[in-house]
């Protein structure tokens, strides 16, 4: 309970507080006074150094201090004063304080008014120094921890705190510690200069990011000795970019060395399986990245609220017209009062009372103004996201997490919206990437094994899926709902499935291994490609008989192995650094590399024939026979020990082909900074040199390796990457007349498997190489040398670099990498799809992958007719645009298609997005079921979000994974985060974050749902009831000479909005449920009702007006003719009034209520009491208080008479009547299908199947109606035999529920 | 959020001794419990109104104000009551013609009336205003309640909500305040004219007619209940008043001063511009005889106050009362008017039932 009130709080504050954070400004970046001067870079030396004007530089930086707190001990009270006042409603509460300290317009005692602004402001501030409390020990706990520094007095390493440790100053750190700020990674115990720091507390990323010592630091044999360290570090100013950092280390020799972000250890990472690590501080403090990567909460505004700002400023007409009224009405009645002796004598004339009265009424009826609905919105919608948070189906079991919510205030956008923008890879998709087949040499090795494999994996996984879920359903009473459901997906695996249907998976896998689930390890290799790679190892191979083929597979396999940035460890041993002797290998390397040197050499002697079936000589028999029958068994390499090795790469695609290579006895075993350890089938392991890393970059679309063959000793370039660019690249026109014959064979046939993999819907990746000359090997190295030390546009150098040298490249061939799709997405799609929700799936795929996973996911139905639109000019986008819009309207008009979808590729996207072809674009795709986006760019992405959102006024979602869904998380009405294997950028920006895309469903269909009718039905009860309470006091006026008299105890009245009422309709905005989830997510239909804002349009908010005027009528005239003429004082007026309208307001809500739990009934039966009591209590001890309301003895004896019973009682039946009425003969006439959805929980579960039944049935019927299908194609798409097996699975399963 | 989330993160990844790989058994698992309250399931009462649901709410309803309704306009109906307006008889009609605050001889006249039958039990007397708003925001706030609870200090400078009735002759005037200046100070005195023309003062009480938190408790002399001349040496009376606060009874020390009844009752501001207040009690004998025989009466009154100046009217009210308090046969029609309507629609909704419900069953949904 503490936990969550702690967690409430803070959020709740982080709600309050946006406005302020907003406007924080960030701290220290103004603090360093060199930036103002304009300077670009900052100079570090050593703080031991001697000279003072370099200490004095030092000390202008921001120390390691950090303080996140808002407010010292002395600021709190001005600070957080002014900032509070930053709030309109606030303003306007104090306005109102202050008026009524006015004595002409004064309407209450002056301190009865300060009360409300006076709790307003209190309950503010207590949070806000309590959680501005808990910064500070988190703070102080920060600060407080130690870290060794170099302490020049005492020539060693001493421990202080983190706040001392200054820019300059020289840190040592062990395993396993925390980097206490950033700094630049000078020397470390590992022999080859690396280390490795975790992130995880950064970003999330659990895998091993791999730092550098800085390059050309004289080695010493020891650690390094800080006195010794005279170079000068020039580097940029601190900024937030995680991934960049730039600068030099100049050396006393004036040499200079390029400081990478390799270079730099970020503070709050860890340091992991490096024993000792020392470093020097660049950025401290607020200046780190770390800190500057803090961003205050995002704030959005709902579309619920904006709606509701205009009903306020109704509100704010309607006070504005009755203070008029009185006003005008005080003047008249002044002018006709003919002699004022039993009044105060009065010069002031009638205008000016009136005008007086004005502002008295103003205070009078402040409360019409709902300004308590702002702050009552911010607990409801923090509650709605602790039921989100703590919803138990978004728990991820796999991952150990939850939902996450990091927009606070836009719950019920949830329930609105009408289009969804997703990305695919990683958010349809598993983005575990799978090894599927690979194409060599262009020769196709379909792996068919392997893809039986992964039909198995896929049933496990659904097994194991519904094992959970039945078990939860059947602790449900009502369990048929969700149980018939599971059975029917239980009943499809289980027609595929055999055998291995009983297994059930691994419950937890540790998280660190996150790569590599069995299934991404364990690939079966192609026997045929097993059978020529072992050629090399067979005893009985023979140079003779290598074909080229085999230079080109064991290339193909060399380059999996080694063209990544994998980082290789063992459980037991944390890295495997490459030992420095090399094993004898098996195979005599003269041979093997005779083999290699004869395929260096430019030209191509011989050409084998794709697919020739070399006969198996090197198998025997029984080899033969078990490598079919048992294709695991041969896959893992010769020794135990090297199974245990863990991958641990930046991206899936990596991890996986390394595995692949793996299978094929292409094993990396170890990776240092300069060598790399390879096992090869055949010949042992092999220590290969490397050379460079030129890493990925969306630009270059690709990667190279750098390696020094270990067999021919020359260099080789390895490069992997987009087909593409790749198949360019290898297109050189000196290579195509040399190499005529082989590769132009091997680029056809290659292109070709690729064509096909595509289809497949697999991701593929080309994969070449290149021998250089050591000539060009030199040349090219200068170049590149010069590109990493310079400072300026290093990137684009380096970029220039890189592209120099990946030219000319011999192609090897292609993986096609399959990346499953999630589970229950197609259904997810579906459900969205009945929702009245349009999908468009966004992807930087290629074309074909994108449609296939679109069919695959059932974006796409056979029925569907496809639009592409594929253009190289906008003329001919523009052409192409009306075209395919006629042929929409024509297909509209025609019958047989049950929609358009269209799909779109980036080139194409361009085009349409320009100012003048976007309303065709529009049009256009506005009429389709749905879009595919293919090969776009991550700007391009957030542009067709912004377009339809700014262009049609539609609210949008947008759902992503990685870094380049990003813009489009941010520019979307709703974003939200996939957490899967792709780093926490896209989860970082978004305002939900969750683990999987068929999670989406539920958050949409039911929570979005439940948050939006929740809300809407709590803001408009709070109009109504503050608009039916106001008017009572507005009805008095036409009875006191509209002087702005109050028949009640000014407490009371205060009281009455503040305390008597304010805690039902919170609970009604948190708990009241109109549908039961399971109905929700079966029938997605209903949440229509959420996007059409059937909740709260203006013609609802004018009816509850309209209702609340009558019953306050109602509530005032009943006891204006029971009391008139009688000797009842104001006070005995007002009490019978004011008990009614309690009552009036809180039956009100029992009425609108959809549920009602003990909860409800509690706090319902707590309002009143409270009411009752306290004035009971108050009309007995306040003997003097509260003048000239005293309310002395007026409720006791009015509680003790029948007729304020009778009073009560008809006034409030009377109130409600209509309202009740109303209710009834809607529901009975023509009731909303939110409604036949309640009437259907409340169904015993036999009937509820059927019913259920017969509306997907008449749902589908309509829908066939509404397009005018042949009744012929009715008949085959709604298969009778379907519903009665449903049917009957339903009735098991209650049956079995109720015996 | 990024700011404690990071903060959070620092302090949690200090603690754990276990790092690495192995570290996966320590990590604490995030699931949510799976309570009713958490998963929403709370087991909850879903009203949904119909017509077939609501249908006996509205018969009951029905069924149990038509009778309440009959027993209030009953009951009003055996109260009775007289109302005398003494405006409309001559000589009264002159006094309240010439009558003002500034009038120094009290003008008398007599008002007389016949009752149709007898009043039995306690017959109350109160006299009524019209077009008085003893609601009006500065009239009501124009007093001084601790002055009137008997606090010395007030008494010696009252409040300042009083003014301009808050001091006079640089003395403080107790009561202060417009409502204790308008105290009503008419007299009014009944007689019963037997068939033989002689004339029988009826009898009536003056205490008793405040509220019993008021006498004891609200209003209080200061300084206990004796010498109140003393007590109230260095006060002035209100400007329209003609004997000091402290002579409104010199007879009853217990109904003098600030708790004299007639101020008490006047202090408790009317909630409606027409408006009665208790003035007597006519104690029902302790015989058979009716407290007020029929017959005729002759009401006597001391003109002392003006109402013509606002266009008011004076009243005199004479009435019993029954455990409803005064007759109004408002509520007593109002809800026989309610239930014979909620019965009318009971008997629609019956109707709408027979004609809808069935086809609510089928769960046909409109296209």
């Amino acid at each position: 309970m503490e936990e969550w009130l702690n967690w409430s709080l803070r959020h709740l504050s982080l709600g309050l507080g946006v406005m302020y954070s907003l406007e924080r400004p960030v701290q220290g970046q103004s603090s360093c006074p060199k930036d103002r001067l304009g300077r670009k870079r900052r100079t570090v030396v050593s703080s031991l150094t001697e000279d003072e004007e370099l200490t004095e530089i030092l000390k202008s930086y921001s120390s390691n201090k950090v303080t996140t707190t808002k407010y010292s001990f002395l600021s709190f009270i001005p600070k957080n004063l002014f900032e509070q006042l930053h709030r309109f409603a606030n303003i306007y509460f104090i306005f109102l304080a202050a008026l009524n300290f006015v004595p002409v317009v004064n309407a209450f005692q002056p301190e009865i008014s300060i009360i409300p602004i006076l709790l307003v402001l209190a309950v503010t501030a207590v949070k806000d120094l309590w959680e501005d409390y808990r910064k500070h020990k988190s703070d102080k706990f920060i600060n407080g921890l130690v870290c060794e520094i170099y302490s020049r007095k005492r020539q060693m390493y001493v421990d202080q705190r983190w706040q001392d440790v200054h820019v300059g100053d020289f840190v040592r750190l062990s395993c396993n510690e925390i980097i206490p700020a950033d700094m630049l990674l000078l020397y470390s115990s590992d022999p080859h200069g690396v280390c490795y720091i975790e992130t995880a507390n950064l970003d999330g990323e659990t895998n091993l990011k791999q730092r550098q010592v800085v390059r050309d630091l004289p080695r010493q044999g020891s650690e390094l000795t800080p006195e010794n360290f005279h170079s000068r570090i020039e580097c940029e100013n601190p900024n937030n970019d995680l991934s960049r950092f730039r600068g030099f280390m100049e050396y006393p020799s004036k040499a200079r060395v390029g400081l990478h972000n390799n270079n730099l250890l970020l503070r709050s990472c860890t340091i992991r399986n490096t024993e000792t690590v020392i470093g020097i501080v660049v950025y401290a403090g607020h200046e780190t990245k770390a800190m500057k990567n803090n961003n205050g909460p995002r704030y959005k505004r709902s579309k619920l609220e904006r709606r509701l700002n205009v009903d306020v400023l109704w509100s704010v007409v309607l006070l504005v017209i009755m203070c008029l009224t009185a006003a005008i009405g005080h003047g008249l009645w002044l002018r006709n009062l003919k002699d004022t002796s039993f009044l105060i004598p009065d010069t002031t004339s009638p205008a000016l009372s009136g005008f007086y009265l004005f502002w008295t009424m103003i205070i009078v009826l402040q409360v019409l103004i709902p300004i308590s609905l702002y702050v009552s919105i911010e607990i409801v919608k923090l509650c709605q996201i602790f039921f989100i948070q703590n919803d138990v189906d978004f728990y991820n079991e796999y991952m150990d997490s939850r939902i996450q919510c990091r927009a606070l205030n836009i719950t019920e956008d949830l329930g609105q919206i009408q289009y969804v923008f997703s990305d695919k890879t990683g958010t349809l998709t598993e983005n575990k990437m799978v090894f599927r087949r690979c194409t060599i040499a262009g020769v196709e090795y379909p792996h068919e094994e392997n893809a039986r494999r992964l039909e198995v994996y896929k049933e496990d996984e659904a097994m194991g899926c519904s094992h959970t879920l039945k078990s939860r359903a059947s602790a449900k009473s009502l369990s048929c709902k969700s149980l018939s459901c599971n059975r029917s997906s239980v009943s499809l695996h289980t027609l595929t499935g055999h055998s291995e249907g009983e297994e059930s998976p691994s419950p937890t896998l540790p998280q660190h291994s996150a790569f590599s689930s069995p299934m991404e390890k364990d690939i079966v290799p192609d026997p045929f490609l097993v059978q020529k790679l072992n050629c090399l190892s067979s005893p009985l191979f023979l140079l003779r008989d290598a074909s080229m083929e085999l230079t080109y597979i064991v290339d193909f396999f060399m380059a999996l192995a080694i063209c990544n940035t994998v980082v290789v460890s063992s459980p037991n041993q944390p890295r495997h650094v490459v030992p420095e002797v090399s094993r004898t290998p098996l195979k005599s390397l003269e041979d093997i590399k005779m083999l290699f040197q004869r395929f260096g050499l430019p030209r191509f002697s011989t050409l084998s024939p794709p697919h020739t079936t070399e006969s198996p000589r090197s198998f025997t028999r029984e080899e033969d026979k078990m490598l079919h029958l048992n294709p695991g068994a041969w896959s893992p390499p010769s020794e135990p020990g090297a199974d245990e090795l863990i991958y641990e790469a930046e991206s899936p695609d990596e991890a996986a082909l390394v595995h692949a290579a793996r299978a094929y006895r292409c094993t990396l075993q170890g990776r240092s900074l300069e060598r790399l350890l390879v096992e090869l089938p055949g010949m042992g392991s092999l220590a290969v040199r490397l050379l460079h890393i030129l890493p990925f970059d969306s630009t270059r679309k690709r990667m190279s390796v750098v390696v020094r063959h270990p067999l021919t000793n020359q260099v080789v370039v390895y490069t992997k990457g987009a087909d593409s660019v790749i198949m360019d690249l290898a297109e050189s026109p000196k290579g195509a007349e040399q190499s005529d014959g082989r590769q132009g064979h091997i680029r056809e046939q290659t292109q070709k498997h690729l064509d096909n993999y595509a289809r497949e819907g697999l991701r593929t990746l080309c994969i070449a190489k290149k021998v250089q000359t050591s000539t060009e090997y030199d040349i090219w190295l200068k170049r590149h040398a010069f590109a990493e030390t310079s400072i300026e546009n290093r990137e684009e150098l380096l970029l220039e670099s890189a592209q120099r040298l990946e030219t000319n490249l011999t192609l090897l061939g292609a993986t096609g990498i399959v990346d499953r799709l999630q589970e229950e997405v197609p259904e997810t799609i579906e459900a969205l799809q009945r929702a009245g929700v349009k999908v468009w799936v966004l992807t930087g795929d290629k074309q074909e992958t994108a449609i296939n996973i679109a069919c695959a996911c059932k974006l796409l139905r056979t029925t569907d007719q496809l639009l592409t639109a594929n253009c190289d000019s906008k003329e001919a986008c523009k052409a192409l645009l009306l075209e395919l819009r006629t042929e929409v309207e024509r297909g509209e008009a025609a019958e047989g298609t049950s929609g358009f979808t269209l799909v779109v590729d980036g080139h194409t996207l361009d085009f349409a997005l320009q100012e003048d072809l976007k309303g065709d674009f529009l049009e256009l795709s506005r009429r389709c079921r749905a879009v595919v986006c293919c090969r776009s760019t991550p700007l391009q992405k957030s542009h067709v979000v912004q377009l339809v959102r700014d262009q049609l006024r539609v609210m949008t979602l947008a759902i992503g994974d990685g870094a380049n869904d990003v813009s489009m998380i941010q520019v979307a009405d709703v974003g939200i985060g996939i957490s899967g294997q792709e780093g926490m950028q896209a989860v970082m920006s978004s305002d939900f974050a969750i683990s999987r895309f068929k999670h989406l469903r539920k958050l949409l269909l039911v929570h979005g749902h439940w948050c939006y009718t929740r809300l809407a039905n709590m803001i408009l009860y709070f109009f109504y009831k503050n608009v039916m309470y106001v008017n009572l006091l507005f009805w008095y006026q036409f009875f006191c000479g509209f002087s702005g008299s109050v028949m009640t105890n000014s407490w009371v009245l205060i009281f009455f909005n503040l305390l008597f009422t304010s805690a039902p309709p919170l609970l009604y905005g948190i708990l009241d449920k109109d549908v039961s989830a399971d109905t929700l997510i079966k029938l997605p239909e209903l949440y229509k009702s959420g996007q059409n804002s059937k909740a709260y349009l203006p013609s609802t908010f004018w009816l509850t007006m309209l209702d609340a005027l009558y019953q306050s009528l109602v509530c005032f005239f009943i006891p204006y003719f029971a009391y008139a003429g009688s000797d009842a004082d104001m006070l005995s007026f007002g009490s019978p009034i004011n008990a009614s309208a309690l009552l009036i307001i809180l039956l009100h809500q029992v009425i609108e209520s959809r549920t009602l739990t003990w909860l409800h009934v509690l706090v319902l039966v707590g309002s009143a009491l409270f009411y009752f009591s306290f004035t009971l209590v108050f009309s007995v001890v306040c003997v003097t208080c509260s003048p000239p309301t005293n309310p002395l003895g007026v409720d006791k004896l009015q509680m003790s008479q029948p007729l304020f019973y009778g009073v009560c009682a008809l006034t409030t039946v009377l109130a409600l009547l209509p309202r009740f009425l109303f209710h009834a003969l809607r529901n009975s006439i023509s009731p909303s299908d939110t409604l036949k959805a309640a009437l259907m929980d409340q169904l015993n579960p036999d009937n509820y199947c059927r019913r259920m039944q017969h509306w997907n049935q008449t749902q589908a019927q309509s829908k066939a109606r509404g397009l005018i299908i042949n009744v012929e194609d009715l008949d085959i798409k709604i298969p009778d035999f379907i519903l009665p097996k449903e049917l009957k699975e339903c009735r098991a399963a209650t049956g079995s529920v109720l015996s | 959020m990024m700011a404690s989330n990071y903060n959070a993160k620092e302090e949690d990844g200090h603690q754990p001794a276990a790092i690495g790989h192995g570290g996966a058994g320590t990590v604490k698992n995030k699931k949510p419990d799976n309570t009713a309250f958490k998963q929403q399931r709370l087991p909850a009462w879903q009203p949904i109104l119909t017509a077939g649901t609501v249908l006996p709410a509205f018969f009951v309803i029905g069924l149990i104000f038509i009778p309440i309704g009959i027993g209030l306009f009953v009951t009003s109906n055996n109260i009775k009551e007289l109302e005398v307006t003494s405006q409309l008889i001559v000589p009264c009609y002159n006094c309240s013609q010439s009558y003002s605050w500034n009038s120094t001889k009290p003008c008398t006249c007599s008002v007389p009336f016949s009752l149709d039958q007898p009043f039995e039990s306690n017959v109350f007397m109160y006299y009524g205003l019209s077009n008085f708003y003893q609601n009006h925001r500065r009239y009501v706030k124009s007093r001084d309640d601790s002055q009137l609870n008997g606090d010395k200090a007030s008494l010696k400078s009252p409040s300042k909500e009083c003014e301009p009735y808050r001091t006079s002759d640089e003395k403080p005037i107790a009561p202060c305040g417009a409502i204790a200046n308008s105290l009503f100070n008419d007299t009014l005195e009944l007689y019963y004219i037997d068939p033989n023309g002689s004339r029988t003062a009826i009898p009536l009480v003056k205490k008793g007619i405040a509220w019993w938190t008021d006498k004891h408790v609200k209003f209080r002399n200061p300084g206990g209940n004796d010498n109140l001349t003393v007590v109230f040496q260095g006060t002035s009376k209100p400007v329209n008043w003609r004997k000091s606060v402290y002579e409104l009874d010199p007879s009853d020390p217990d109904n003098n001063g600030f708790i004299n009844e007639d101020f008490i009752v006047w202090m408790r501001t009317a909630a409606l511009p027409t408006f009665r207040k208790l003035y007597r009690i006519i104690h029902k004998k302790p015989n058979m005889t009716p407290t007020l025989p029929l017959g005729r009466y002759i009401l006597e009154v001391t003109y002392n106050y003006p109402v013509r100046s606002f266009e008011g009217r004076k009243r005199m009210i004479l009435s019993t009362i029954s455990w409803m308090g005064g007759k109004n046969p408002f509520l007593g029609i109002a809800y026989i008017t309610v239930g014979s309507v909620c019965f009318f629609l009971g008997i629609v909704l019956l109707i709408i039932h027979h004609k809808y419900g069935n086809r609510n069953h089928s769960a046909d949904i409109r296209s």
